[in-house]
């Protein structure tokens, strides 16, 4: 049979209706695309899409199944690896990992694993009700700070195992990024919350409104009977750049942007929380959470939004799709360009005029790439003289977030690095007995992925650790 | 859901209310907020804890029903839930090597500054109170003042109550007869703390100023609570929310913080409205 040698298309919302709404992008492949897709795969005896994996999904065997139209087998050997496969099929970056190594996708495009595990976990989500069972109690007491990817897989990995998990979180709802950050058009709260119950009927307990490091410090929760602690707090405080004019009104972080609109639905009319909308609108940064408050600007009304990025297209960090449905949506990405000021509203005849100490726009530097730096990206070098100005409304910094101190000055004996990182061992194990950390709190910013292989990590050295207490 | 155990107005616009909050309870301590949501739909808003009941498990907050937030949760009774409550947040108040403290607060501020002041008379320092209002109708917590203070000093800003001026009359009067203090602590509106924080800086007393800007999850996550510090000539960001709400006043950039908390004055007010035509309407 010749070799199809494009990925099955992904049917979306069309471009000019999905920039006014905030349902889901992508619509998901039928049934028959599926089967299709999946036929693409060579079956290759060295499998390196596996290793690809953070969480080493066994990509090969569930794929054969989605062939014969075993979708729920399918699901199965997923989920033996990954516990949000519906979250995981639309959010990771598999251009960079799986499908990165395809070796089909050396000379035509790779098979599209994400596609496929996202069908699967849908299929699963809407067909089959197989309740998951509640494993067997072995009664030992485990903590979990956050429920964020790396909260919730630990949690879930273990409560399989038997322990009594219980999981704190800070905010009123669980899930942490995936429900304040990432937004309902490229992840439906609804699949989140589908994620969360199925740990809950695992038996999880999941705590909202609990502040650890202030409701509780990780020394009372030992107190109170948990025998290990995993720390998945996830990334906290914004960055700024500490430049002019980041203190006027409508100047956001793009936690507090996505915040509002996500976790608080200041989308949605009938909601309390403000959020400026409309107008026009500048997102300095290039990664995931840039695209994201870009295409949320622009779900909220903006005229017009603009990426700016220091540095090109080809080292822009975002997922590929993620810059290419922005694009199609109309965003204008002013590339190899920095701000060097916000400049703000400021009638001088009216000290009371309301409009007085909001933004009125950014003023930009353009760039070129120099050397690599550390890292091997191209460092971006101002051009002298080629500042310029673009009048916007709003602006919104997605340059990343450092470490949230909350946890680490409550708690005795847990060492962090220069960044404010929580540091761990080879198995996640902090420098304090009994305390295991993963995902952006150790990493810093990075993907849901590589936070839940965190939490599947933590969970395994979780358990060997317990066990080999109690034998 | 957290109950509502008491509640009780303090004047026609300000109420205290006692919540069943233990694990808050437990912890919370003077100069500490929490942050609550009244129902699913309903924005987070933060509180500064007014006193705690460690045996009943309840903390107190006193609010002022200026928006459509504490209008909703005005129209909850004692005996009814709120949604969400979270906390103690932030740092609380430095009470080490202070033993004489001016307390300065000002209208619904004064809720706040009643639980630092009897704070330091717990801990037997020597606390002189100043509290302001607009006018004798809006006055509050008086009794609870003169419990804690070792002198209390009330001001109207027309003189239908107390002595007429603002709170910085009696201060510079202090001040000025020589009078010294380890610190001031002022809690009131940000235009009121600019002005204490310059009559402490002409004497050098030194002068802690708590912020109350708008904010989220008031755990350091969206950076929305942020203000500037002046640091010898360089200027600083911090959030409010986790390296305050307690600042340095000589270090605070007051205008900025003005300019902030204004930031949605126009959504306020159309909140309000639609408050008052849903809470209305509720009634009919």
């Amino acid at each position: 049979m010749a070799i199809v040698p494009k990925k099955h298309e992904m049917p979306t919302q069309s471009a000019e209706i999905r920039a006014r709404n905030f349902n889901e992008v992508a619509l998901g492949y039928s049934a028959e695309v599926a089967v299709n897709e999946a036929k693409r795969c060579l079956n290759c005896k060295n499998r390196p899409c596996v290793a690809g994996c953070p969480v080493n999904v066994n990509i090969p065997d569930f794929i054969s199944l989605v062939k014969t139209g075993d979708f729920e087998g399918a699901y199965k050997i997923i989920n033996k690896t990954s516990s949000l496969p519906a979250v995981c099929g639309r959010v990771c970056p598999q251009e960079t990992q799986c499908e990165q190594r395809c070796t089909l996708g050396i000379k035509f495009e790779p098979v599209g694993i994400g596609r496929l595990e996202r069908f699967v976990a849908d299929y699963h989500n809407s067909a089959a009700q197989t309740t998951e069972q509640k494993p067997k109690s072995n009664g030992i007491k485990v903590a979990v700070v956050g429920s964020g990817p790396s909260g919730l897989t630990c949690a879930g990995d273990l409560a399989k195992k038997g322990y009594e998990v219980s999981v704190f979180e800070a905010l009123h709802t669980a899930g942490g990024v995936l429900v304040y950050g990432i937004p309902e058009f490229r992840l439906p709260k609804s699949i989140v919350k589908k994620e969360v119950d199925g740990l809950k009927a695992l038996g999880v307990d999941i705590e909202t409104n609990v502040v650890i490091g202030k409701t509780l410090t990780v020394d009372e929760l030992f107190d109170a009977g948990y025998k290990a602690v995993f720390i998945g707090s996830g990334a906290g405080l914004p960055n700024f750049m500490n430049i002019k004019g980041e203190s006027l009104k409508g100047v956001y972080s793009a936690n507090e942007f996505l915040t509002r609109s996500n976790l608080m639905k200041a989308y949605r009319e009938d909601c309390d929380t403000p959020i400026m909308k409309g107008g026009f609108v500048a997102v300095v940064g290039g990664g995931n959470v840039a695209m994201d408050a870009a295409r949320t600007a622009l779900r909220l009304g903006a005229e017009k939004v603009y990426i700016v990025y220091r540095r090109s297209m080809d080292e822009i960090p975002a997922r590929k799709e993620e810059v290419e449905h922005a694009m199609e949506e109309g965003i204008d990405f002013r590339l190899l360009c920095n701000p060097v000021e916000i400049l703000g509203y400021n009638n001088p005849d009216n000290p009371r005029d309301v409009k007085n100490g909001f933004v009125s726009g950014i003023k930009c530097i353009k760039m070129e790439l120099g050397e690599p730096d550390a890292k091997g990206r191209r460092r971006p070098v101002p051009i002298a003289g080629s500042e310029f100005e673009l009048k916007v409304d709003t602006v919104i910094m997605a340059i990343g977030t450092s470490p949230n101190p909350l946890i680490k000055n409550t708690t005795e004996g847990l060492n962090v690095n220069d960044h404010g990182g929580i540091i761990v061992d080879e198995n996640g194990l902090t420098s304090k007995l009994g305390v295991y950390a993963g995902g952006d709190a150790v990493t810093g910013a990075a993907t849901v992925i590589s936070a839940m292989g965190a939490g599947k990590l933590a969970a395994k050295s979780i358990d060997e650790y317990l066990s080999n207490k109690n034998a | 859901m957290y109950k509502i155990i008491t509640k009780k107005p303090l004047n026609d616009t300000v109420v205290q209310m006692e919540i069943e909050a233990p694990l808050v309870a437990n912890k919370a301590k003077a100069g500490q907020f929490i942050i609550l949501r009244v129902d699913e739909d309903g924005e987070r808003i933060p509180l500064t804890v007014a006193g705690t009941d460690k045996e009943k498990g309840t903390v107190k907050i006193i609010f002022q029903v200026v928006g459509g937030t504490t209008m909703k949760l005005n129209a909850k009774s004692a005996g009814e839930y709120i949604q969400d409550f979270i906390g103690p947040l932030g740092k609380a108040t430095e009470t080490d090597g202070i033993k004489k403290v001016c307390i300065i607060g000002g209208g619904v501020g004064c809720a706040i500054a009643m639980p630092v002041a009897q704070e330091f008379h717990r801990l037997g320092a020597e606390v002189v109170s100043i509290i302001g209002f607009r006018n004798k109708d809006i006055v509050i917590l008086e009794d609870e003042f003169r419990a804690c203070s070792d002198r209390l000093f009330v001001y109207t800003d027309d003189g239908s109550y107390g002595k007429q001026g603002n709170v910085v009359v009696p201060l510079k009067e202090m001040l000025s007869s020589g009078e010294k203090f380890d610190m001031i602590i002022t809690i009131g509106p940000l235009v009121m703390m600019k002005f204490v924080v310059l009559a402490a800086k002409e004497f050098n007393v030194p002068c802690t100023v708590s912020m109350n800007p708008i904010m989220i999850d008031g755990t350091g996550m969206c950076g929305g609570c942020r203000l500037t510090l002046n640091k010898d000539g360089k200027r600083e960001t911090k959030f409010a929310c986790v390296d305050g709400p307690d600042f340095n006043g000589y270090e605070v950039d007051f205008d900025e913080a003005m300019s902030r908390n204004r930031m949605y004055a126009d959504f306020e007010q159309r909140s309000r409205e639609h408050a008052c035509n849903l809470l209305n309407n509720k009634g009919e």
